[in-house]
């Protein structure tokens, strides 16, 4: 899993790839909290295009920084999702409450 | 149901591991012919119950996790993942969705993810001596038989 992120004005874009799972979550989950605590971005989109594979343990990451960002008075949606991941993110139910946008 | 092909893995609970079986389950399934949305299913699958045996079923130590891989005529998956671990309380609770013992890191969606994307899902746990999941999934095999 490798993670990139860059900001442009208020919105920051985080570029995940790689295979989202348990043992690539435990450390990224951290790595994006604490950017977000530094950056304090308005808006932060997930980009998730190259993402190969994702599991449950993705759903987890989303949410977390989905929260926190609310903390943080701003707003996180995901764009460009896959079609493997997106099926694991239909299945969680996950878009009632956040913007998910699929790879087109 | 005819059994065609069958093949089994252990290895210890590490999360390095998680790539590997869901990989490996993938390479030996895919002599059925089908779809990458169906093979996607069935890695997402693995993956999840792969995941809980590290997670939940070794929670401080390391232990083995068992993987079976059988095909049968038809197209029919059947997975079998099982672990000697701390087992489940109480398992129709723990496969609601949201259920979850892991807190934060964890969303509580890995038996719904499996049930939806498997045609049957069974789990055999007992607290203290561990759980087996066993799940089959049914592929629209497009052309010829698994030889
Ligand atoms: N092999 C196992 N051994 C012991 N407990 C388990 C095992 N598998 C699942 N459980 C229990 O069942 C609960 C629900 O499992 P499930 O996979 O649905 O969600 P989760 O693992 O908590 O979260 P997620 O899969 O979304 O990351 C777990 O929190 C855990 O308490
Ligand atoms: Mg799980």
């Amino acid at each position: 899993m490798k993670i990139s992120i860059t900001e442009k004005g208020p919105k920051m874009y985080i570029y995940l790839s790689g295979d989202l799972d348990h043992h690539e979550a435990k450390g990224l989950v951290r790595q994006i909290l604490d950017r977000l605590d530094t950056s304090m971005p308005r808006d932060c989109i997930l980009d998730m295009s190259q993402v190969k594979f994702m599991d449950s343990s993705g759903i987890a990451v989303i949410l977390r920084a989905h929260k926190h960002m609310r903390e943080l008075g701003g707003r996180l949606w995901v764009e460009n999702v896959p079609s493997q991941p997106m099926r694991v993110l239909d299945a969680s139910g996950i878009d009632r409450l956040i913007t998910i946008s699929s790879l087109s | 149901m005819k059994e065609i092909n069958t093949m089994s893995i252990q290895f210890p609970s590490k999360s390095s591991n998680e790539a590997f079986a869901r990989g490996a389950v993938a390479c030996f399934v895919s002599q059925l012919d089908m779809t990458l949305t169906e093979l996607g299913d069935i890695k997402t699958a693995v993956s999840e119950a792969v995941t809980n045996c590290i997670v939940h079923a070794y929670p401080d130590s390391i232990g083995t996790v068992y993987l079976r891989a059988k095909l049968f005529e038809g197209g029919i998956v059947e997975i079998t993942v099982r672990d000697k671990g701390r087992g489940i309380e109480d398992v129709e609770r723990a496969r609601e969705p949201l259920f979850t013992t892991g807190g934060e890191d964890r969303s509580g969606m890995g038996f719904t993810i499996m049930e939806s994307f498997m045609d049957t899902l069974k789990v055999r746990s007992k607290l203290g001596s561990g759980t087996t999941v066993t799940m089959r999934r049914r592929v629209d095999r497009r052309t010829g038989s698994g030889k």
